[in-house]
């Protein structure tokens, strides 16, 4: 073969054609690999996305003669949200959901369950962990019908257990409602979360802080909650932005009665799909991705400045 | 040693421990009594809150005459015989059953295809690209894009069939999908494929011989994931599929109780069971063999 | 029949750092030779540029009459036991000896039986059929043997072979490996940054530094005359004092003392040089009584080496370090006389650190 021109002596070459990963697969083959995922996720996933931005700008309704022609209107339908009063209602509404429920209620109690648990072993942790998981696992439709039924106002068992027949909590008190079956659906994964972190942190620590003479308070505040600090941080972004997008409370009220419950999610499909104006529509969902795009960002900013600036 | 104390200022300086007289035992039992109770009672509450709901689920398809009161059964297993009857039930557990399993064939082969290449690959603006599709797939939910999600499935002409579906649903994890299991083809050491490349494995063989085997806790927990994700997902279908022969068991399960008059409780008790069964029987699977792997453990 | 040759061989990295940095050798058929040198030398670099898995940037590479730098790892008849064995944990024993062979599409009936024969010579009989998991760490190295054997490469490579082995299984691996090669017959080239197991192992041995070859040769000749001043202290167990000196009236002056010029730097250095004296710690004497030639100094501290020991002595800021036998022990505050051998001692130019002789 080329033995002469290797034995020629020393000869300079520059090559890059020769693919340097382990796998042997080169930037090429590579490429081919990620294509499809990426063709697909552009297409169902960005694309939408995108393509929101224009609805947004457009008279677009679901039948009638806007469908057939849509027209541009620019910046009205933003202009109408943002002067909307039931825009605002259903942003207050989405706020107090996602704070109370998602912020507080799912992350506290799912650490204070975590935190209980520590230490104990056997069935009591098996039957309580089971019980919260299986409530986060169970489909949205089931969950939303256990939750009807619980709550019924005639045969509910809610009101047979506190002896108030009559009451329609879901009528009464929709936010409540919605609210607590969020923290009922969603506190497995805090819980699950924080469990797992606090099993990272390190004995050794803990330890030391107990040979000083820390008390069960003093350790959590002086040694778990540094250590944890970045799981709680993942916690509060996930919660924050699945409470912020979620469906699932349609599924109880609704948005009812009288969109007391209507939060953003909700809001955006009851105007667009019943209510026929998928531009508003649209326009009101640009306006939720910008939400989602600041809390993502807000929180990619704080996990930066914990990590101390490093990547 | 020179009998000096390493630490002379440790030994006469006052500790915490003798600065307050420690508390007599009487009022430390106390204490530890009270607190032990308090434990008890907050966890009982914990219990109850979760478990009161769940009661239903539980009681109500063996009962011969479910009311939406919790109460003892009167056991039967009639109430599974109405799923056969309904003209939608089976079906629509069917199609639960190819959503789920579609998406995840899907997810499954892309997903592990572009993650092997990323991971193993050094391409260019890599790790940004996956930053970048994973806060994308993050903000854009299936709620902020409903509006055009259901007008670019019907301008495809892909409304009301399954297909449309599992492809919207894949977009959507797919981005997960992808960091979970470049994360776990990260940790599979490299030498495994630099050795069968040594013996002359094309990057195919590679992939199929060595990596997926070992990846294979990675891939399982990634299926099981997907089909739990697709089998609960409500807005999707519910969206994009509009009559009930098409429709999955979320959806349809949903028109049992609003869709007129008062809802079959025989029907709908036994069919949230059967429907429920699965996903909690898979979870608890995952969990059981592989833990819950945190960047995974997400379920939205 | 496989000679290596590497011509003026480069691999830079992405952001121009060079990871070998030109170089030359030529590594004899059958010949057990180790790539030694500090972590982050290029030793591994080389090995797996030779391998394939990196690729060349500059210059070539020939394993027996073929010129292999552009082809695919697996077209160069290379196989390679990693640090960590790769062995594949979801295939046992014999299907890992194997895959070498599935993979060259041997049927499945020779390929268990070579498989077989493979393994027996390894002494793997009654574990083929384990998963790698339930191998002790020496069956693990040994099924790694097999599975590189198992093709009949023309040349073997090993890295770091037997890091993974805990002390004193190591010892017991070593032999066999150097058993293993001498039957096999199989050019091999280990990387190693353990000096001990490259002389007890290797026929040659490079030692490298900073990507490049700092000297090439028997472990013998790197032991008794290391080319500088940093193979001079990177080989031996314990390391060679190296003590920055000057000659004087035909003699070295080493921390003061007149000490006799070694003997093979007689004649290749004048008077007033700036050089460095070394001295293995296992050739120098100690005298109770004041001796010609040698290094009055203080005993500081004694460590134990079972049946000797190794001393520091010190005269002023200049520490020595002796290699005694245990008759031989003094005590710490002792003084006495260091005593050089001139036909062991050697000198370094100071400047380059390059052997004077």
């Amino acid at each position: 073969m080329s033995a002469i021109d290797a034995a020629a002596g020393p000869r300079l070459r520059r090559r890059g054609r020769r693919a340097d990963d382990v796998a042997g697969l080169g930037r090429v083959r590579a490429g081919v690999f990620v294509a499809p995922a990426l063709a697909l996720i552009g297409l169902f996933l960005v694309f939408p996305a995108v393509w929101t931005i224009y609805l947004g700008m457009t008279n677009y309704r679901l039948t009638g003669l806007a469908a057939a022609n849509p027209e541009f209107v620019g910046l009205d339908n933003f202009a109408s949200a943002l002067t909307d009063d039931a825009f605002w209602h259903s942003l207050w509404l989405t706020l107090i959901f996602v704070l109370v429920s998602g912020v507080i209620g799912q992350t506290l109690l799912g650490f204070s369950i975590a935190w209980a648990l520590r230490h104990v072993r056997g069935w009591a942790k098996s039957v309580i962990e089971t019980l919260v998981l299986a409530a986060w696992v169970v489909p949205a439709s089931v969950a939303s019908f256990l939750w009807l039924a619980l709550l019924d106002r005639r045969t509910g068992t809610l009101n047979a257990l506190l002896g108030t027949e009559g009451t329609a909590w879901l009528i009464e008190y929709p936010m409540v409602s919605i609210i607590v079956f969020n923290v009922w659906v969603g506190t497995a994964f805090s819980m699950l979360l924080f469990s797992s972190a606090l099993a990272a942190v390190p004995p050794s620590q803990m330890e030391s802080a107990r040979m000083v003479g820390a008390g069960s308070w003093q350790q959590l505040r002086d040694v778990v909650l540094p250590n944890i600090r970045g799981h709680i941080l993942t916690n509060t972004l996930l919660i924050t932005l699945w409470t912020f997008n979620t469906f699932t409370p349609y599924l109880l009220t609704a948005g009812g009665p009288r969109d007391e419950s209507s939060i953003l999610a909700v809001y955006i499909y009851t105007t667009a799909i019943p209510g026929g104006q998928l531009g508003m529509g649209a326009a009101i969902s640009l306006i939720m991705l910008g939400i989602n795009l600041v809390i993502a960002l807000g929180y990619l900013r704080v996990a930066r400045a914990a990590s101390g600036g490093s990547k | 040693m020179t009998g000096e104390p390493l630490l002379p200022q440790a030994a006469d300086a006052p500790g915490p421990r003798t600065a307050a007289p420690p508390p007599s035992l009487g009022r430390r039992m106390v204490r530890h009594y009270l607190s032990r109770v308090l434990f008890v009672v907050a966890m009982g509450l914990v219990l109850a809150f979760f478990a009161l709901p769940m009661l239903w689920l539980v009681t109500a398809p063996f009962d011969a005459d479910p009311s939406l009161t919790v109460g003892w059964p009167d056991w039967t297993l009639a109430n599974f015989a109405r799923i056969a009857e309904n003209r939608y039930a089976l079906g629509s557990l069917r199609n639960s059953l190819v959503l789920g399993l579609g998406t995840m064939a899907l997810v499954l082969t892309l997903g592990s295809l572009a993650a092997y290449a990323l991971s193993r690959v050094r391409i260019p603006g890599r790790d940004g690209l996956l930053y970048a599709l994973l806060l994308l797939s993050s903000i854009v939910t299936g709620t902020a894009a409903m509006v055009p999600t259901f007008q670019l499935i019907t301008q495809i002409g892909l409304i009301n069939t399954q297909i449309g579906v599992i492809l919207v649903l894949a977009g959507g994890v797919l981005p997960t999908v992808i960091f979970i299991l470049k994360d776990f083809m990260d940790s599979i050491p490299k030498s495994y494929e630099e050795s069968a490349r040594l013996y002359g494995a094309s990057p195919l063989q590679i992939l199929t011989h060595v990596v997926v085997p070992t990846a294979r806790p990675g891939l399982a927990f990634v299926a099981v994931w997907t089909v739990v994700q697709v089998w609960g997902n409500f807005l999707v279908p519910f969206l994009l599929l509009r009559t009930p022969e098409s429709q999955p068991a979320a959806v349809l399960m949903y028109t049992f109780y609003t869709e007129g008059g008062q809802p079959d409780l025989r029907l709908l008790s036994a069919f949230s069971l059967v429907f429920s069964v699965p996903v909690i029987a898979m979870y608890f699977l995952v969990n059981r063999r592989y833990g819950f792997r945190f960047h995974g453990g997400i379920k939205s | 029949m496989a000679v290596i040759t590497t011509t003026a061989l480069v691999k830079e990295y992405p952001g121009g750092v060079r990871g070998v940095d030109g170089v030359d050798v030529t590594i004899a058929d059958g010949e057990f030779f180790a790539l030694l040198g500090p972590s982050g030398c290029g030793k591994t670099t080389l090995l797996r540029s030779i391998a394939g898995l990196e690729s060349i940037t500059e210059g070539a590479l020939q394993i027996g009459d073929r010129d292999v730098t552009d082809l695919e790892p697996g077209e160069r008849g290379v196989a390679m036991v990693f640090q960590d064995y790769a062995l594949f944990p979801h295939m046992d024993v014999a299907d890992n000896i194997a895959y070498p062979l599935k993979i060259k599409r041997v049927g499945k009936g020779p390929r268990r039986q070579t498989a077989t024969e493979v393994g027996d010579g390894l002494s793997l009989d009654g574990l083929m059929q384990r998963r790698p998991a339930q191998l002790s760490g020496g069956q693990q190295q040994r099924v790694a043997l097999a599975r590189a054997v198992a093709t009949r490469p023309e040349v073997l490579l090993l890295d770091e072979p037997l890091s993974n082995l805990d002390a004193r299984l190591r010892l017991e691996a070593r032999t066999f490996l150097k058993e293993l090669q001498r039957e096999l017959g199989v050019t091999t080239v280990f990387v190693t940054h353990d000096q001990a197991e490259a002389l007890a192992l290797a026929d040659r041995i490079a030692v490298m530094k900073a990507g490049r070859l700092q000297q090439v040769g028997t472990p013998r000749e790197v032991f008794s005359r290391p080319v500088n001043t940093f193979v001079a202290g990177f080989i031996g167990s314990t390391p060679m004092n190296l003590v920055e000196s000057e000659t004087a009236d035909g003699a070295v002056r080493v921390a003061g003392a007149p000490v006799p010029l070694p003997a093979g730097a007689q004649g290749r250095v004048g008077d007033g040089a700036k050089v460095v004296w070394g001295a293995r710690p296992e050739y120098l004497k100690w005298s109770t009584t004041p001796v010609e030639g040698g290094i009055e100094a203080e005993v500081s501290v004694i460590e134990n080496l079972g049946a000797s020991v190794l001393v520091s002595a010190h005269r002023g800021e200049t520490r020595l370090q002796l290699v005694l036998d245990e008759d031989d022990e003094p005590a710490p505050g002792d003084r006495g006389w260091v005593l050089p051998t001139p036909r062991r001692s050697l000198l370094f130019d100071s400047e380059t650190t390059d052997l004077i002789g």
